[in-house]
């Protein structure tokens, strides 16, 4: 049992895929951009495609950092879940693998106009 | 003839034997483990109730008349406030965020140990401490509605303390203290105890009361000045009860001591996020600073907690797992929470700003390895990015938070203060995140508890918000324009600095 409890404890998780609609969440950090202060959340349709999402609604948000112009996509390194990845912008986040709640980590090395980095 | 004797006038210690006396009575006709049901599923043993002694043997009358005292001063100073226009003696108007955030994440929380104390005076066995845990259930509600009433004088004139209740409720930055107090009322009544008796009233009261009623002073607010004092001198007597419960549990049954530790462990780290908030009040929300957190961290974390676990080690006890990562974040956590509140402003019933430049050297003398390194380049690019567009900066990303301890993931990695520390854990095939170790580890503890928790964020994003940032401020009671924002453009400021120049001058 994963409670200390007097009889049987089943939890039900709050933010089950089923709660959003048909939607997912799905957080994006960009690595020692603290300017930003912490991962992004965004609800899209699993049928969205990654390029969308990126484009459309990631992109926006980054502006205010002068590193964002200088990105260089087809260059950006990717961690999904922690772990390195290769993402297909084309595809749907479902094709890619990007589960509801996933965390995608955008790295892009030589990049550190506003945080030093360690 | 017979003599006339005069009744002799009991001692308070006798007063307090005779009135605990008739409660300890042994059950006939029905079990004692039906009469105390929740004293044993947590896995401490417990041979002798008798051995936890009440050492302040308060009795009724004396703690009535004790208290009746404190709350005469108390409405007598708060009605001498109103009518000498206390609101418009405050330093500056900046100071009232620090108070909004009292009201609306931590006041509640004195409430929510009104009703855990309510709770454990009923569970436990033991008359010392079924009477110990009534009384400071007492004093608990009495806090609340101290603080209240002092408060509700600056709710007449200012924007931001109308909905507190709602606002600890439905506000994403107040989660933090509502989850620590849902936890702990949730959780037993020995593991309560370690939560709300040890590890928020000894370790951690210190770092929350004595900075916020000294900042009350050197900013000129009798009002909370005074339900400081009212509540501190309870302090002694719920310090005493949390420390005393600890070394019952562990003089009792060696058995207990992990149990203890792990309580330690958790308690702790869910403390130390709570503390979040007040070291932004500290170093960024007072116009006139009394210390700064770290200073205060070394005062009454370090030290007073360093002796206090210290002394605990002869029972087995070690200083909590999350302690030496604590110490690495003092020096960080305020820059990270503060810079985060301004991106965030839009979301908040309370205003921030960006730090003057004379704030910016005293943070910099304050946190000499820190500040210029890391957040002076933040604060000055924002203020770059904020002359070129002419628009505040505000950041729509919504947070990912902490499925623990409910707080925005900002914290970093330890050793490495330029990259957010992720941490996920699955559970029964759903993700979850988390800001840090202490809070993975507590989550992985008991996932099953934690997975229910209503996080303001994803709940943005469900019905009956569904996203819609207007909608979700009407929700919460967050009134746009008045309520949240930049104390430069904010109604409070422009109220305050013409109603002190009408108080002031001729004009």
């Amino acid at each position: 049992m994963s409670v200390v409890a007097r009889k049987e404890y089943v939890g039900v998780a709050r933010d089950r895929i089923e709660n959003f609609n048909g939607k997912q969440l799905v957080f994006i950090s960009w690595d020692h951009h603290l300017l930003f202060a912490a991962p992004m959340m965004f609800c899209v349709t699993p049928q969205t495609r990654l390029g969308e999402l990126l484009d459309r609604h990631l992109q926006p948000l980054l502006q205010a950092d002068p590193d964002s112009a200088a990105i260089d996509w087809s260059k950006a390194e990717w961690l999904k879940g922690n772990q390195p990845w290769v993402p297909d912008f084309e595809r749907s986040l479902a094709d890619n693998g990007i589960g509801h709640k996933q965390q995608l980590r955008l790295r892009t090395p030589g990049l550190n106009s506003v945080c030093a980095v360690q | 003839m017979d003599m006339k004797t005069q009744n002799k006038k009991l001692s308070l210690k006798e007063k307090y034997r005779l009135l605990t006396r008739d409660l300890a009575w042994e059950p006939s006709y029905q079990s004692s483990d039906d009469i105390f049901p929740y004293i044993g599923y947590e896995g401490i043993k417990i041979h002798d109730w008798d051995k936890w002694e009440d050492p302040f043997r308060l009795t009724m009358d004396a703690y009535w008349k004790y208290q009746a005292e404190k709350e005469r001063k108390f409405y007598a100073i708060i009605d001498a406030h109103a009518q000498n226009n206390g609101h418009l003696n405050i330093t500056d108007a900046r100071y009232l965020s620090a108070l909004k955030i009292f009201l609306q994440a931590i006041s509640p929380g004195e409430y929510s140990a009104h009703k855990g104390f309510a709770r454990a005076g009923r569970e436990f066995r033991g008359v010392g401490t079924q009477v110990a845990c009534q009384m400071q259930s007492i004093d608990e509600i009495r806090h609340a509605q101290t603080q209240v009433h002092a408060l509700s004088n600056y709710n007449k004139y200012y924007n931001g303390f109308h909905a507190f209740a709602e606002h600890r409720d439905r506000i994403w930055y107040t989660s933090v203290a509502r989850s620590f107090f849902d936890d702990a009322m949730s959780a037993g009544p020995f593991e309560f105890m370690i939560a709300i008796g040890f590890s928020f009233e000894y370790v951690l009261t210190n770092l929350l009361f004595v900075p916020f009623m000294s900042g009350a002073a050197y900013n000129g607010d009798m009002a909370t000045v005074t339900f400081g004092f009212s509540a501190q001198s309870d302090e002694a007597r719920h310090m005493t009860l949390g420390l005393e419960c600890i070394k019952f549990m562990l003089e009792q049954d060696p058995a207990n001591l992990p149990i203890v530790q792990g309580w330690i462990d958790k308690w702790f780290w869910r403390g130390f996020r709570v503390l979040g908030l007040v070291s932004t009040m500290m170093d960024y929300m007072l116009p006139k600073r009394v210390m700064s957190w770290r200073e205060a961290w070394n005062i009454y974390g370090a030290e007073n907690g360093g002796a206090l676990f210290k002394d605990l080690s002869r029972y087995g006890i070690r200083a909590p797992k999350g302690w030496d990562h604590a110490e690495e974040a003092v020096d960080h956590m305020s820059h990270q929470f503060m810079l985060a509140l301004y991106q965030w402003k839009f979301g908040t019933a309370f205003h921030v700003w960006i730090p003057s430049e004379e704030d910016m050297d005293w943070l910099s003398k304050k946190y000499p390895d820190t500040f210029d390194k890391y957040y002076r380049p933040r604060w000055e690019h924002i203020k770059k990015h904020e002359a070129a567009t002419g628009a505040p900066f505000n950041n729509f990303g919504l947070s990912k938070l902490c499925q623990c301890c409910q707080l925005p993931t900002v914290f970093t990695e330890p050793g490495d203060p330029t990259l957010t520390c992720h941490r996920e854990s699955e559970f029964k095939g759903e993700k979850y995140h988390f800001c840090s170790d202490g809070c993975k580890a507590i989550f992985d503890n008991e996932p099953e508890k934690y997975i229910q928790a209503w996080l303001p964020m994803p709940a943005l994003m469900r019905d009956p918000v569904d996203g819609d940032l207007g909608a979700w401020m009407d929700w919460a009671f967050l009134k746009d324009g008045q309520d949240n924002g930049d104390f430069a453009t904010s109604q409070d400021r422009e109220n305050f600095e013409r109603w002190r120049a009408q108080s002031t001058s001729n004009q």
